[in-house]
């Protein structure tokens, strides 16, 4: 692999699937219906729990 | 064949312990072997190390033959349990060499005729101790903490997770010894040389399956937060340290080697790996513990889940463009400068963002702020979090790292992260932690820990006031002309100036050792004469 294809590999597709991957991870925390399910896993840490 | 009953297979007796105690022996061998060929002094100390740690294994791993097989049915909390009292060991050490190098700068007597101790060796000596052997080891000790509770399951793979614990202590042993002895790369944060950079990742290969195998058997369907943090941190670091590290030894019998790298490709490469050592070390998984204790101490959830979400992908998909802001106005191409500052600006919105989530997790509760000096210390770590992460954009932006760069105020932003952020995040962990695992309620008092608090947060604010004023105090200097263009001031001008300011940071290091002393006896009387609680998979807290 030569250093001139990674180089445009990095500010064409490569940058672009990136950016498109950030885009749908992010765009995902905010799917309808994430809230409920975020409010309930949010509690991992206190469940079971036997202090207080 | 599942992970689970692979860690059932992990009993001490039969054809897997004779495997790994010839494994052991084998090694101990070629240890002994590389050290008799040695082509000089610290490589044959360092292999004799080597080998006497593989005989330890082998002979401990002998001792357990005809044993019953050690209790697996709860959580694996005796690893633990060393880890937390590893860390603070370490803790104190690091802190402890990095006031004698404070000193050593305030008064060059304090560097002694003999070339192991002066500041040269020392301070990778101090880097590495803070960094890797006790801010390591609170990573390592918490994640296997969270990992087990979040997932609600054993750690997987049964011994692998011992290995990765000794393992991880040799190769702090022999980094160590090492920059004492004179062996390093010159790597900043990476000074070990091509033997060690193999030791350390062999033992962090073996972290990430232990890790990872725990989350491929857990009981809880989501992966919670915390763990992607861990897991972020792990494989990162794992991909910085090879590439950073790729190197030709001169001879596989001498410490020597030469990185494959040269001119500003090193230095980029250098950069690369140090600063995302920064943004996936100390901070991704710091982070992950700031997602499990600060929630289970205050017995809230989370701010916003969706937000720590959000968190962690920015940070992670901005954090590794970031290194270049350590090389403005070198020989790195102009524009590979701008996108280091500029990714290092747009880091502003995941740090704050991971900031407020964290301390608004109180909302609602901040009156436990008054009561419980464990939280206080949390929060007031996140909150030094806040403030590195404005400062540290600030000083990437070109014009101002033209006055900032080589200069204290560096050493300044470092110490407020370090100290503020990774320091008492860890320290606050470890007070939370430490009581459980041994079965008391609380720590042995509450009232030192409120000491600590306050004489640790007094030492950084002194600490980092006094390399603010000396740092652009020497910026300044340094840039200053006379009406005919000569520099105003020769350099030990400006050592001379710096003085005081040097001696104000020694005083503020040892505020902060002294807080951690004080942390010492607290968890001494805590653990006096308790007996270590084995806890039943599934819960989340040891039982009060």
């Amino acid at each position: 692999m030569h250093y001139n294809f990674m180089r445009e590999l990095a500010d064409s597709w490569g940058l672009l699937a990136m950016f498109l991957f950030f885009i749908g991870v992010v765009g995902f925390a905010f799917r309808p219906g994430s809230k409920t399910i975020y409010e309930e896993v949010a509690r991992i840490p206190l469940q079971n729990d036997s202090e207080d | 064949m599942g992970l689970e009953s692979r860690v059932q297979q992990a009993s001490p007796s039969g054809g897997g312990a004779m495997l790994m105690m010839s494994l052991w022996g084998v090694l101990a061998l070629l240890a002994i072997t590389m050290g008799a060929k040695a082509e000089d002094t610290p490589f044959a100390i360092h292999m004799f190390i080597f080998a006497a740690a593989a005989i330890l294994a082998l002979v401990f791993k002998a001792r357990s033959f005809g044993q019953p097989a050690p209790d697996a049915s709860g959580y694996n909390d005796d690893i633990v349990r060393w880890g937390a009292l590893i860390t603070l060991f370490w803790g104190v050490v690091g802190l402890l060499v990095g006031v004698v190098i404070a000193l050593q700068l305030a008064y060059p007597a304090w560097n002694p005729d003999l070339e192991w101790f002066n500041f040269g060796r020392l301070r990778p000596l101090h880097t590495s101790a803070v960094i890797f052997a006790f801010g390591g080891n609170a990573l390592l000790t918490t994640s296997f903490y969270v990992v087990q509770r979040t997932n609600r399951t054993r750690l997987a793979l049964g011994n692998l997770a011992w290995f990765v614990f000794w393992g991880y202590q040799l190769f702090i042993v022999l980094a160590a010894t090492g920059y004492l002895l004179g062996v390093t790369e010159g790597r900043e944060y990476a000074e070990p040389e091509w033997y060690i950079d193999i030791w350390i990742t062999v033992v962090w290969v073996a972290y990430f399956l232990v890790f990872f195998g725990t989350l491929l058997q857990r009981k809880e369907p989501h992966i919670y937060v915390a763990n992607w943090f861990y897991l972020a941190f792990i494989v990162t670091i794992a991909m910085l340290h090879i590439v950073n590290n790729l190197s030709i030894p001169v001879s596989v019998f001498g410490s020597k080697s030469y990185a494959l790298f040269s001119g500003v490709q090193d230095a980029l490469t250098q950069w690369w790996y140090g600063h995302n050592a920064v943004g996936f070390f100390l901070t991704a998984g710091f982070l992950g513990m700031m997602y499990f204790f600060i929630p289970k101490r205050a017995n809230r959830p989370v701010y916003s889940y969706r937000l720590s979400i959000v968190h962690f992908w920015s940070l992670i998909f901005l954090y590794i463009w970031a290194g270049p802001h350590h090389l403005h106005y070198t020989a790195l191409p102009d524009w590979a400068q701008t996108l280091g500052m500029v990714f290092s600006i747009m880091l502003w919105m995941p740090s704050w963002g991971g900031m407020i989530n964290g301390l608004m997790t109180l909302s609602g509760a901040w009156d436990k702020l008054r009561t419980d000096p464990v939280l206080r210390m949390m929060v007031i770590s996140v909150a030094f979090y806040g403030m590195s992460t404005f400062e540290g954009p600030m000083m990437s932006i070109k014009s101002v790292n033209s006055l900032s760069h080589y200069t204290d105020w560096t050493i300044g932003h470092v110490h407020s992260g370090a100290l503020g952020w990774v320091g008492m995040i860890s320290m606050g962990a470890l007070y939370h932690l430490i009581p459980r695992l041994w079965g008391r309620k609380e720590v042995y008092s509450l009232r030192l820990v409120s000491w600590h608090v306050w004489l640790a947060t007094l030492g950084i604010v002194i600490y980092a006031s006094a390399m603010w004023v000396s740092g652009i105090m020497q910026g300044l200097m340094w840039r200053e002309y006379d009406a005919n263009g000569f520099l105003a001031y020769s350099f030990v001008e400006t050592v001379e100036a710096m003085h005081p300011y040097y001696v104000i940071r020694a005083m503020g290091g040892a505020l902060f050792l002294v807080g951690a002393l004080i942390m010492v006896y607290n968890i001494y009387r805590t653990i006096r004469g308790a007996q270590p609680v084995s806890q039943p998979v599934g819960m989340v807290s040891a039982p009060a």
